[in-house]
């Protein structure tokens, strides 16, 4: 099924099994798309492109058709992120108590622009618009872990 | 000794699982009972004492109060950190608490805490009724969608149960996405189960047997909250082949987005549900007649929904009884931004701004003039002093070109930048643009441009704004690139000081 694919884009065995597996998990729900690929990237921190195709051929869809819906949110990624992902929300109310200079502050200390990955892997920084933290802002996600009032000397530590 | 600690994630933010932690060290045998949030953010962490005459709170707490607050065994009410009655305080005396009467109160996940609170009554009465007069009662109340278009309730459940269909659904629309708001966050996490009640009721009001919630993913603790709070109802009846016996089928699953706005908007949410490309879907067909998977399908936000179980129970003239005009019942006021009170305050429509902004949140958290109040979310429009006295109700912010959406209400300072605020505005269409359209995919990505001239003090740009915020208004399918131009113009027009930039030497 994938033997005609590009180079780099073959799923190793481990990887077809573990995305078969994963597949036949969902297999029978209604609209298993979107949990599916929020499975994969459970397991792997992004998704491998060469799950992609695995994926499509056993919803029906083309290879280009996952990759656009996909790419159509911010959540997933095509690569993997660094061992801690930073989301800063920069949407309207945190902007009101000093979302904007936090989020410029914590650019330069990291050195890094929005979807960007520290040279060391550390950390990877992602925008949010809104986390419904909105009357204790800043707000702040580290790994799923939420923090309001955030400070750049309390991220930078948390990030540490 | 029983206390109450909030486990709801702006608690969490503002550290309640250290404070709990201390507290297991500091009264090993107490027991703690963790809550949704009573909505007084700027408390939290919020601890709360059972005592004969009521809870007692004491707020906020930080880990270092922990040990002086049970050096005695019990915190005593002379505690610096003590606050009285908790019902008592100012800010839930003067709530109307109907949707968010358990949030804070109740373990979100104990049934019999829930229904000891007056849980299942609504669906015990629905139980008895046919659909038509479900769909009456809820007509009756006046309930409109809480999600932002206002669209009256009982008339969407109407088509949906008049749908000649194998197949129908209930799709709770909890993606949330509004900057400024998190009442479905609060209550999904504080009392899940009258959400569940409330897509039962409807799934018999329309004849309806299967639900989807369409959960933001920037919400991982009401996810689980509401994962457990399924597996939970099903274990007990509540979900299943016999909704509490009747013999009558309803179950349900979450489903987690993906980080997409316009994700929220219903067609693109069905599609998004379905596996395809999010985009918006053009109307008609109406997704009560053909929604997700071609089937008739009511579509309602978190709060819609949850305010259903209140209606059935206590009667549709009760909650019809609250309200202004053509907006009955109440509304959770989210109060985000920079305010001294901010948090959840549930009251019947009809407020003024001014009672908002300068009585219940106290006004700015760093003591300056407040300068705008952007109502209703990103599309929503900026609102200077001088229309502070508009009431809450939707016709009353249509009629100042402005929209109550889901009701977040952000404030700001004096030293907020209209000019910034309505790049922004430009910038996030852009971002979060289906695409679908071009005024709204190009339109935003010119408007960033121009505003960009604007800062730069090129002559002849506001016209253009107007111009493109025209055509972005009336060439939109949807609210994103069609209401875009409410806080941009409102910006403008309201503070037209902050547009006028000198022109920069090259
Ligand atoms: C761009 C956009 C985003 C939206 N986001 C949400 C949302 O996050 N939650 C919501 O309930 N409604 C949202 N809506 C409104 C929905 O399209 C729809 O009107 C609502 O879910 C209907 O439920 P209701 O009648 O109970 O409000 C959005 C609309 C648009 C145009
Ligand atoms: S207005 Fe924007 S978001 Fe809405 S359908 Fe058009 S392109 Fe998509
Ligand atoms: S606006 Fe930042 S958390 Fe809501």
């Amino acid at each position: 099924m994938t033997a005609d694919l590009p180079e780099g884009l073959q799923a190793d065995e481990g990887l077809a099994t573990e995305i078969r597996a994963l597949l036949a998990e969902h297999a029978g729900r209604e609209g298993p798309l979107l949990p599916i690929l929020h499975a994969v990237q459970a397991r792997f921190g992004h998704l491998p492109a060469p799950a992609l195709p695995l994926i499509a051929a056993a919803l029906g869809l083309s290879r280009a058709e996952i990759h656009g819906i996909a790419s159509f949110y911010h959540d997933f990624r095509e690569l993997p992120a660094g061992r801690h992902v930073l989301k800063l929300c920069r949407a309207e109310a945190c902007q009101a108590v000093g979302g904007v200079a936090l989020a410029e502050t914590m650019r330069r200390t990291l050195g890094i622009d929005w979807g960007e990955t520290t040279p060391d892997g550390r950390v990877t920084l992602e925008p949010v618009f809104c986390l419904g933290l909105c009357a204790c802002g800043p707000a702040a996600m580290l790994d799923g872990t939420v923090i309001g009032r955030a400070t750049p000397d309390r991220l930078t530590e948390a990030v540490a | 000794m029983r206390l109450f600690l909030s486990q709801d994630a702006a608690a969490k933010a503002l550290g309640a699982e250290q404070v709990a932690e201390a507290i297991r060290a500091a009264a090993p045998t107490a027991e703690v009972v963790r809550t949704g949030s009573r909505g007084m953010v700027w408390l939290e962490p919020l601890l709360e004492v059972e005592t004969s005459a009521g809870r007692i709170a004491f707020g906020p707490v930080a880990v270092a109060d922990v040990p002086g607050l049970f050096a005695d065994g019990v915190p005593a009410p002379d505690h610096p950190r003590c606050l009285g009655l908790t019902e008592e305080l100012p800010w839930m005396k003067r709530q109307t608490r109907l949707t968010f009467a358990r949030c804070g109160v109740i373990d979100p996940l104990d049934l019999a805490a829930y229904e000891a609170e007056g849980g299942l009554a609504g669906l015990r009465r629905a139980l008895e009724m046919t659909p038509a007069e479900i769909v009456a009662e809820v007509t009756d109340s006046g309930l409109r969608g809480r999600g932002g278009a206002g669209f009256p309730t009982g008339i969407k459940w109407n088509t949906v149960l008049g749908a000649q269909a194998e197949r129908k659904y209930i799709v709770c629309n909890a993606d949330e996405g509004d900057s400024g708001t998190f009442a479905d966050r609060m209550l999904m996490e504080g009392d899940p189960f009258c959400l569940i009640e409330g897509m039962a009721i409807a799934g018999l009001a329309v004849e309806a047997s299967t639900g989807f919630i369409y959960l933001r993913s920037e919400y991982p603790d009401a996810i689980r909250t509401m994962q457990a709070a399924v597996v939970a109802a099903r274990a007990s009846g509540l979900l299943g082949p016999s909704v509490l016996g009747s013999g009558r089928a309803f179950d349900m699953e979450i489903r987690v987005g993906a980080g997409a706005y316009v994700c929220g908007e219903e067609t693109s949410l069905l599609n998004s549900l379905e596996g395809r490309r999010p985009v918006v879907r053009a109307k008609p067909p109406l997704p009560a007649l053909q929604g997700l998977f071609g089937r008739p399908t009511v579509v309602n936000n978190v709060i819609t929904l949850a305010s259903v179980p209140v209606i059935l129970a206590r009667g549709a003239a009760f909650y019809a009884g609250f309200g202004l005009g053509r907006s009955r019942g109440t509304m959770p006021l989210q109060i985000a931004g920079n305010v001294q009170y901010g948090g959840l305050f549930e009251a019947g429509f009809g407020l003024t701004l001014s009672e908002v902004v300068d009585d219940i949140a106290g006004g700015t958290a760093s003591g300056r003039p407040v300068k705008a109040v952007q109502v209703g979310g990103p599309l929503g429009a900026y609102f200077p002093r001088a229309l502070f006295d508009t009431p809450f109700g939707y016709e009353d912010y249509a009629a100042r070109d402005g929209l109550i959406g889901h009701a977040g209400i952000v404030v700001f300072d004096d030293t907020a930048d209209m000019l910034t605020q309505a790049r922004f505005a430009m910038e996030f269409c852009a971002v979060e643009s289906c695409g679908k359209c071009t005024p709204c995919r190009i339109g935003a990505v010119r408007g960033v441009e121009v505003l960009d001239r604007v800062t730069r003090g090129e002559p002849g740009q506001i016209e253009l704004l107007q111009d493109l915020c025209e055509t972005m208004r009336f060439g939109s399918l949807c609210a994103l690139g069609g209401f875009t131009p409410y806080p941009v113009l409102s910006a403008l027009s309201h503070f037209p000081d902050d547009f006028a930039r000198e022109r920069k030497a090259a």
